[in-house]
Formats: structure tokens, sequence, C-alpha cells
């Protein structure tokens, strides 16, 4: 019978099916962070369990650390906790941790493929809904809460229904200035938050298997906010290519097996899909969001649509442009910009440093803004130096902090103040997400670079 | 962790009629650093509950005495965005056993019925009503059958049934917990574990 690339990684890893109940799923791979976890370590003291596999399971800190000064001992007593509680965990139950100062520390799903850790056909966990980042290798992976961590932790296991599939294919050519960003953003305005729940997407044609690995882990990460559990895309000789000599993938004869498997990891040609659509890759533009979801995005030189045409509530509508400031019918070019973000698991990477560092290549900050520039981990770091791109950015007034999950979710002290704005290119733009009363603007680092510099929402294609 | 059984609910309810309620707005991020599950009802849904100042915000219906009880009626897409189980243990801390909504984003929801507090997916007519019915009358009694699967009205005697899959269903009417059912079947799990590739 026919498969999808997701029926196959799926259908190989359960262990078991419960009749009239959710299949139990092997996992292969484990990613745990300070925030979600300790409660599920206290789950298992509680049982006096163990962590079953310490070897598929991998630990560091992010989500509550901070991005400057990384060498000091952590301010807040409760962060401070969480990172100890997260050490000595994985100390008791012989789990790896990358903790603060560690030379592979970063974001857990910015690490994860740069060692290796992520592979194609695995299926990988984490308590982060964007742990979605990782089927940009084909490999399905998904977002649990902290019972489910303990599940893992104490069993590898995770029960879950198997969702329904779904396939966004987009075929052309992207125009210059539109990014992987902009083609996720592109579709969750088409489908909003909701529209993809219930199902694992499957992205094909010609935009994903043209772009890079980078651009395809920003498309994966963003599945969730468009609903869906995960997103995948096939492997190919990029991924293997990608993944090659990596910390963690197999070497010598074992490679050779692994790639035996992972070439048979594509959709049949006549799988069946619960749900297709298909968009065309040459009307994307440059995107931005106006309101206070990811599905709240348009391209950057139209106007905020109207609560007429709205399918969610006017109530619901009306109240997310109040919060904003704005108003139905405004164009958002030459809006006045306080924040500029760069970084996240969705756009931390280093191709996201490259292409800020050629926008504002030769000119200067805008004094009006202040620019966060966090890397997505110690590597991205490391090749933002060696590349060259630090002594750019820095003519042309930019400083470098330390990795983190930083103000994608403000949980440290990068907190965006009141009422002012932040154009980020992180994946969320929820009341307050960025700190209480914050007011964000998700986009790519091209339209947070050009915002950058004039201080005001631009079309970055105006600045070529 | 076991949780409470979960068989019969009636009570009155409390209404938010707002779209898209994310894990944000639930539980803001700053309120996740706890390492214990502790205390996290106090900051259900904060920065809508509270000003700046932490006083409470009079508009906001927890704040609100004349809306209680046990459930909590939301608009469509309840849930949505980060992973959160705290979101959960905030509804939970408050004192909220079960969410009614017309649509539950995915983790949410299985959040939710991993710690005992019972996700109902109503149709967008019987969630109108609800909230109608509220309003004319905050003391308005809504019931819960689990076993049967029956969500009611009780006073205009208004009824659905509504989904969950047997096995969970069955964990939440004897509180039964997945990882005692993982734990049964360990040696099949190390069996698969040596058969796996990577």
């Amino acid at each position: 019978m026919s498969k999808t690339l997701f029926d196959k990684v799926w259908d190989s890893h359960v262990v078991h099916r419960i009749k009239n109940g959710p299949d139990v799923l092997f996992i292969d791979r484990h990613m745990v962070h300070e925030v979600t976890s300790p409660v599920a370590f206290l789950g298992l003291k509680n049982r006096n369990a163990k962590v079953l596999f310490p070897d598929k399971t991998f630990a560091t800190a992010d989500h509550n650390t901070p991005t400057i000064n990384q060498h000091l001992p952590v301010k807040d007593p409760l962060s401070a906790n969480q990172l100890k509680a997260l050490e000595e965990n994985s100390k008791l139950h012989g789990i790896s941790y990358w903790g603060l100062g560690h030379k592979k520390n970063g974001i857990v799903h910015v690490i994860g493929p740069e060692y290796g850790i992520t592979q194609p056909g695995a299926t990988i966990v984490c308590g982060d809904s964007h742990t979605s980042t990782h089927g940009a290798f084909g490999a399905i992976a998904f977002g649990i809460g902290t019972s489910e961590v303990e599940m893992v932790l104490s069993t590898q296991c995770i029960m879950q229904p198997k969702p329904k599939k779904m396939r966004i294919n987009i075929d052309g050519k992207l125009n210059k200035g539109v990014t992987p960003k902009d083609v996720a953003l592109f579709i969750i305005s088409k489908l909003t938050t909701s529209g993809a729940t219930g199902y694992f997407v499957e992205y094909s044609g010609n935009v994903f298997t043209e772009m890079s690995m980078e651009g395809r882990m920003t498309v994966c990460n963003l599945s969730i906010e468009m609903g869906a559990r995960g997103g995948m895309i096939a492997p190919d000789k990029k991924t293997f290519d990608y993944i090659k000599n990596k910390e963690f993938t197999p070497k010598g004869d074992y490679w050779t097996k692994a790639m035996k498997y992972w070439l048979t990891l594509k959709s049949d040609k006549n799988a069946i899909f619960d749900k297709e659509l298909d968009f065309d890759g040459n009307k994307i533009e440059p995107m931005i969001t106006y309101g206070t979801n990811p599905g709240m995005g348009m391209s950057i030189s139209n106007g905020i649509p109207k609560t007429i045409n709205q399918n969610s509530g006017a109530k619901t509508y009306l109240k997310s442009l109040e919060y904003m400031n704005f108003n139905e019918g405004e164009s958002m070019l030459g809006k006045k910009i306080d924040f500029v973000f760069l970084g996240s698991c969705t756009n931390g990477r280093i191709e996201d440093f490259r292409a800020f560092t050629e926008m504002v290549k030769g000119k200067k900050k805008s004094p009006n803004v202040t620019a966060w520039l966090v890397p997505g981990s110690r590597k991205v770091e490391q090749a933002i130096k060696e590349e060259g791109l630090l002594s750019i950015l820095e003519e042309a007034g930019f400083e470098l902090r330390e990795p983190g999950c930083s103000a994608c979710l403000a949980m440290n002290d990068d907190k965006i103040p009141a009422g002012k704005y932040a154009l980020s290119t992180s994946n969320r733009n929820f009341e307050g997400r960025q700190g209480p009363g914050s007011r964000t603007l998700l986009a790519s680092p091209l339209v947070a670079a050009a915002a950058a510099i004039t201080g005001s929402v631009t079309d970055p294609r105006t600045l070529y | 962790m076991a949780y409470d059984k979960f068989n019969v609910l009636e009570s009155s309810a409390v209404p938010l009629p707002i779209e898209n309620i994310d894990t944000d707005q639930i539980i803001p991020a700053r309120f996740l650093k706890a390492t214990e599950r502790l205390g996290f009802g106090d900051n259900l849904f904060r920065d809508w509950r509270y000003d700046s100042k932490n006083k409470p915000k009079k508009d906001f219906v927890l704040n609100n005495k004349a809306y209680s009880g046990k459930i909590l009626v939301g608009g469509k897409n309840f849930g949505s965005g980060s992973s959160r189980e705290h979101a959960a243990w905030a509804i939970y801390d408050y004192g909220f056993r079960c969410v009614v909504s017309s649509f539950f984003a995915d983790i949410f929801r299985n959040n939710c019925l991993n710690i005992g507090v019972l996700p109902v997916k109503v149709s967008p007519n019987l969630l109108e009503n609800i909230f109608n019915e509220i309003y004319k009358n905050p003391n308005t009694k809504i019931k819960i059958d689990l076993n049967k699967q029956v969500i009611s009205i009780i006073e205009t005697q208004m009824f659905e049934s509504f989904e969950i899959n047997e096995y969970k269903k069955e964990n939440m009417l004897n509180g039964y917990d997945d990882i005692d059912y993982l734990m049964n079947i360990k040696s099949s799990i190390e069996e698969f574990a040596k058969k796996t590739p990577l």
C-alpha cells in the first residue's frame, strides 16, 4: 500500500497499538530544557523511576538564561534554581547536559541539528512546541507537555493518536527579498492559527527542495503556528550533506546502512493525504504581522484587512487591533519601530545572521531603535565571528548578545517594555509575549534589518 | 502523575468568549520559573486579570463575583501556542475541572487530559447558547457526564454528545495513569529499542 513519508516514519515506531486509543510510539531522541522538565523529573523521583535511555536524552539550558554576562552567576534566584535543577537531574540520570557556558550550548532546536542529534526518519520530542523544527530533516518531531516529558524520560515512549496528514505544495520561484520566513507566514495567513490542527504537514514542491536546510528549519519550525503538531520535508542530498560527519550521526558502515533507510523516506507516488493544498510561490511577497497571532499576517505593502472580511469573530479581531493600536485599512509601511529582535529557534541560525548583515552592511542602525541580536547557539556565535559578520555588524552600530531564547518569550530580562513596538524574527506575536504590554510584529531577518536601519517598517526591496 | 477521578460534573461556569486564547495569556512565560507544580492558579490569565500594578482589572471575568464554577467556557481555538503544561496546571489549580470550547489546540488538549482537566468540544451553536444562558443567568448550571459523553445546559435541557477516545475516557473515569500503563509493557519497549536503527 502506498504510504506518505509521515506514515513510514510513524508506523515504524509503533511499539504497541491500544484498541480505541492512542498508539505507543517509540522516541529516538528526547531533547530536554530547564523550564518544562523539573516537574517531570520530580515525577520520576516520586515513582522511584530512572531515565530509561539516558543516551537518547539530551539536555540544554536556553529558555530562562541571560544573554549577557553568561560567565557570571545567574542573578534571578528562581532562574538560577531552575538551571541548577536541570544540572542536578542530568547528573543524577546520566544525561549529557550542555548548560550555560558549555561550548555546545544553545537553543534546543538549533543545537539538535548542529550536532547531528536530529536525523532523518527519527522520532524526536521535546517539551517545547517548536520541536517541529527538526521535521526539516524528514523526522517526526513534535512538542509535548510536562506529563509527556515524564512519560518519555521513564519509558522512551509516548502515547499519541495518529494525526491526519496534510500536504502543502508550493512551486514557483521566490521573488527577491522573499525568505523562508515569508513563505511560512504566508501559509499561516492563509490557514489561520487553527487551520492545520489535528494534522501533520508535509511540505513539497520546488520552493522547499530549493531551500537551504536552515530555511527548511524555519518553515517546519512555524508549522505549530497554524495548529499542526509538526511539519516535515523529505530528506535529500542537501539533508545528507548537512548531517554527514556531525558528532552524533552514524559513521562508516553505519552511515551506509542509515543512508539505505533514509533514501526510502519520501511519500509514495499514490500516497493519500487527508488534505492537500497548493500555493503559488511566485506570488509570495515579504510578509509582516499586524495583530496578536501569527495568522494575522499580510504582504508588507498591503493594508490591514477590514474587520468585515474576517473569519474569526469581529470582537476578537478588534480587540487584537486595539492592543496593537492599529486601525483596519492602514498601511504598515512607515510605522515606527522601537526594538528589533534577531534570533530564536525560528531565525537564529547562521543564514539569518548572514541575511541581516548583508542588508545592514555599510549602513547605520537608526538611533531610535534598540536592537537585540541573539545567536541561536555558541556555534552560530562562533560562525558570526569567523565569517567576519561581527565586524560588519559592529561597524553598522550593532552588538551581539550571547545565545538563548531571549526576547522570543521574554522569560529572562530581555523584555520589550509596555506599549513599545518590536519587529521580531521570532514566532509569536501574542499579547505580552515579549514582555507585558509589548507589541510584536513578526517578519523575516531582512525586514528586521530594514527596520533597524530606517527606524520604521520598511519594504526591504526598496533598500537594495 | 495520578489525578482525581472524573465522572459527572455539574457546576456553574465562567464565560470567556474570546477566540484564539493562547497559552501565553493563560499563563505568561515569566511565571514558568517554578521547579514544582505549585501556585500556578494565582497567575492564571495574569495580564488580563491584573494591571501593571497588580491591581485586579474590574472588567475581567475572573474578577467578577457573579461568575464562578468549575467549568471554564472559552471561544474557538482555545489553548493555541506554547506546549507549556503550566497552562493546564494553572486552570486546574484555580479550581476548574473542565474547559468547554468549540475548538481546542492539540497540545493543550492533550495536556489537559493528562492532568485530569476534561476538554469538551461542542458545536459552535451550543457554545453560543451556553454563553447566552450564562449572560442571562450567571448561575446557569452545566452538566458534563463523562461516562455518557454528554454535555447539557440544565436550565434549557439543551444537550449534545462529545467525543473522547475510549482509552482516555477509562483513564479519567478511574484516575489511571499513562505511565503505569507503559511501565507494564516495559519489556516490549526494551525489545523494540534493540531493533531501532538510532
